[in-house]
């Protein structure tokens, strides 16, 4: 193998690598601005100047751009390249005295000021956007125009470009965030916004979906990734030293036979957008229960902090609020939305309001407006007491609008929630900062779907309907389909937990026992009187009723009835009965009742 | 009131799943309704069978109600829209047995409406009395 010297140290190297390459492996820094890993060497910062002693040409090169040979010596850190990197930091700092990166690098390699005139640019004229835009997208939508002191990156002639796709790779390698893509493309860029975060904050075309996902393994969105839609990029794959990344991966269908199903398919948030009156998209700083989850935490746009909106930018946050207002019910408890109590609603809010103080600060002014406080959990009265007492005010009474058309100088510039206080009997106009409102929990937006697939129903707020509301609570009217959760009905997490382990519980038994329990009142049909209509096999439900076409009857098949007599009510020749309600038994209860009545 | 005042006699077929349940919450509820009514329990309003509601009838009822899951809720899948199209044709033959249709109804009442299943059996006996005997058993008497 061939052997390279660098700073002493002799270090073995594959054919074809660079002397940064070579030296970074061997963990030996070489600052440099210019290069980035996915693209071709580009010389261009002279930054990762390095000094070629012995073995080669010698003298200062750039250590990006030449190749490892065999038995070169190379300093990455004497005084000739340490002065040769100052001048140049010097010369960069002139141009771009306020960018942070440079500063730093020009700090750590002693450099503090400059002696040239000073610019006030953002761009180091590094050339990675250009270079990306061309070698990796296909597209050179930018180019370097100019020379020397006039360089700049432009589309050609400042026009917006007709092939930018606005895919935002030149944004993303640029070492001092200087572009603003939008400025490029004709096309108005689409942000992808994180579903896990609600949209708070953005994330890339591949992307773990969040920091405790299971598998913890990115996925790539395929609506938005370069390669999938153009074949260009590709990127993701290079830089990926296990190789795992396979753009050829397709959906896949798997059949698994099991023993018993329980569903947990959880609730949908409600959106708020269409009750218009709370202002939900239109004033930046109403916030749903779901996006102040995310603000306050530790992995979510703000990194844990309660922080306002900006005005002009969704995704910009920007300090934290003086006065909130938690607006219980919204959706939930309303005639024209959900008759439903969303349950856990009370006690988030609490949290939220303990959440504020406690984050932000005990003078920041918090309002919950309630129609009833339902603390009805283990500990949950005692929480309430508590959050009373740290300052936090509760009003009786369901806030009707959110306004920013001020009507005194206290309100200007702030969100007013009008609202009624039942208990003092008098209308409040309270202004705050910041509005959160706590919306209903939904079922699922393809419940009705889920519940068709798996034969079970659905209640008439929309949920899954358990078998028995006190005695069944997780079975379905499906055996061995049981349900886990909030897409039963909205609960919290004690409860959740609860009827999981319940689930659970009951899919063991089921499957664990080797054998089903059939219920005796399933239909049987009489072979001696079945004409063979086949009628029958059509009004069940289940699909429980075949035909035997050597004997010419309907047979039930006694496992998958369910005996809800469908069959026996039609049963043109009487064949088909459910077991304890034959014709005979009711008729003898007809009679019962009737000789008794009069 | 009148000792001999008439009383009439509901025969209520109600779904296991609700309105039987219904009735028993309104009972469990201390709810009152008229004793009128006199109940008999099936799995599914799906499976009253046109026979059951005519020997009603035959052996002396005032009326018949059968009470079954809202649509869409029913627990067996849909067995209360084929009670829904018996009762329909019911609606039809009846009347050329002499028994006035608004003798036989059918509601849905779910499990948590106790308080419908009393208002329902209310409102059917005022109705029945309004009506007085069928002409069936007019006849019969006569």
């Amino acid at each position: 193998m061939p052997t390279i010297t660098i700073n002493n140290k002799a270090i073995q190297f594959e054919e074809g690598k660079t002397i940064l390459e070579v030296a970074r492996s061997e963990k030996i820094d070489i600052p440099t601005l210019c290069h980035n890993d996915a693209l071709e060497p580009y010389g261009g910062c002279r930054l990762c100047i390095v000094e070629i002693m012995a073995g080669g040409p010698r003298g200062l090169k750039t250590s990006c751009t030449l190749k490892a040979t065999d038995g070169l010596v190379v300093e990455t850190d004497n005084e000739r390249v340490r002065k040769s990197r100052r001048m140049t930091l010097e010369l960069l700092l002139a141009r771009c005295p306020n960018v942070p990166i440079i500063q730093t690098l020009a700090r750590a390699h002693g450099v503090s000021s400059s002696r040239f005139s000073l610019d006030n640019e953002d761009c180091i004229l590094c050339g990675q956007c250009v270079r990306v835009c061309k070698e990796r997208m296909g597209v050179a939508a930018i180019g370097i125009f100019n020379r020397g002191a006039k360089k700049y990156v432009a589309t050609p002639y400042q026009q917006l470009s007709e092939v930018c796709r606005s895919c935002g790779a030149c944004a993303s390698v640029c070492p001092t965030g200087c572009i603003d893509f939008t400025t490029f493309s004709e096309k108005t860029p689409v942000p992808l916004l994180s579903e896990w975060n609600v949209g708070t904050r953005r994330r890339k075309a591949i992307s773990i979906a969040f920091e405790q996902a299971v598998p913890k393994t990115p996925v790539i969105d395929k609506n938005a990734c370069v390669h999938l839609n153009t074949g260009a990029c590709g990127i993701c794959a290079d830089s990926c030293v296990a190789k795992a990344i396979n753009f050829d991966q397709q959906d896949e269908i798997e059949s698994v036979k099991v023993g018993a199903i329980i569903l947990a398919t959880g609730f949908d948030p409600m959106d708020p957008t269409p009750l218009k009156e709370y202002g939900y998209g239109v004033y930046p700083n109403v916030f749903t229960n779901l996006e102040f989850e995310r603000l306050s935490n530790a992995t979510g746009p703000t990194g844990g902090k309660l922080l306002m909106r900006d005005a002009d930018d969704r995704l910009k946050f920007t300090r934290p609020p003086e006065s909130v207002a938690i607006l219980h019910c919204i959706g939930s408890r309303d005639l024209n939305y959900h008759e439903y109590c969303s349950r856990t609603c009370c006690m988030y809010a609490l949290k939220y309001a303990h959440l504020l103080k406690d984050k932000v600060g005990h003078q920041v002014q918090v309002y919950n407006f309630y129609i009833d406080m339902r603390c009805f959990g283990k500990g949950y009265e005692e929480f309430y007491r508590r959050i009373q007492s740290e300052g936090v005010r509760m009003i009786r009474g369901k806030a009707v609008r959110v306004t920013d058309r001020a009507q005194s100088e206290e309100e200007q510039g702030k969100l007013v929630v009008i609202a009624e206080d039942t208990l003092s009997q008098s209308l409040l106009r309270v202004p705050v900062e910041m509005v959160v409102l706590c919306t209903a929990m939904e079922p699922r937006k393809d419940a009705v779907d889920i519940a068709r697939t798996f034969g079970i129903s659905i209640g008439s707020d929309g949920f899954f309907l358990e078998e028995h509301p006190k005695l069944e609570p997780v079975s379905t009217a499906t055996a061995g389909v049981f349900l886990a959760g909030a897409c039963q009905g909205p609960k919290d997490i004690p409860d959740a937990v609860a009827q999981s382990k319940a689930a659970a519980s009951m899919a063991q038994a089921l499957i664990s026992l080797g054998e089903v329990e059939v219920h005796p009142m399933v239909s049987h049909i009489d072979p001696d009187i079945c004409i063979g209509c086949r009628v029958c096999i059509g009004l069940c439900a289940y699909g429980a009723i075949e035909f035997d076409t050597r004997r010419g009857i309907s047979v039930v098949n006694d496992a998958v009835c369910k005996g809800c007599g469908s069959c026996a009510g039609y049963c043109p020749s009487g064949a088909a009965k459910i077991g304890h309600f034959t014709d005979k038994q009711i008729f003898a209860e007809v009679e019962g009742l009737l000789a008794t009545g009069s | 009131m009148d000792e001999n005042a008439y009383e009439p006699t509901i025969i209520a077929f109600l779904c296991n799943w609700c309105t039987f349940t219904a009735a028993d919450l309104a009972g469990t509820s201390r709810l009152t309704y008229p004793s009128n009514v006199k109940i008999v329990r099936m799995m599914c309003s799906g499976m009253v069978d046109p026979k059951y509601v005519l020997k009603s009838f035959l052996e002396g009822a005032d009326g018949v109600l059968i009470g079954g899951c809202w649509p869409g809720d029913c627990h067996y899948i849909n067995g209360n829209m084929k009670a829904r199209r018996r009762v329909a044709l019911l609606h039809e033959v009846l009347e050329r047995f002499g028994v006035e249709k608004e003798r036989l109804w059918l509601r849905w009442v779910a499990a948590s409406e106790g308080n419908m299943f009393a208002e329902t059996v209310k409102e059917m006996t005022e109705q029945l009395k309004k009506m007085g005997p069928p002409s069936t058993k007019q006849r019969a008497i006569a």
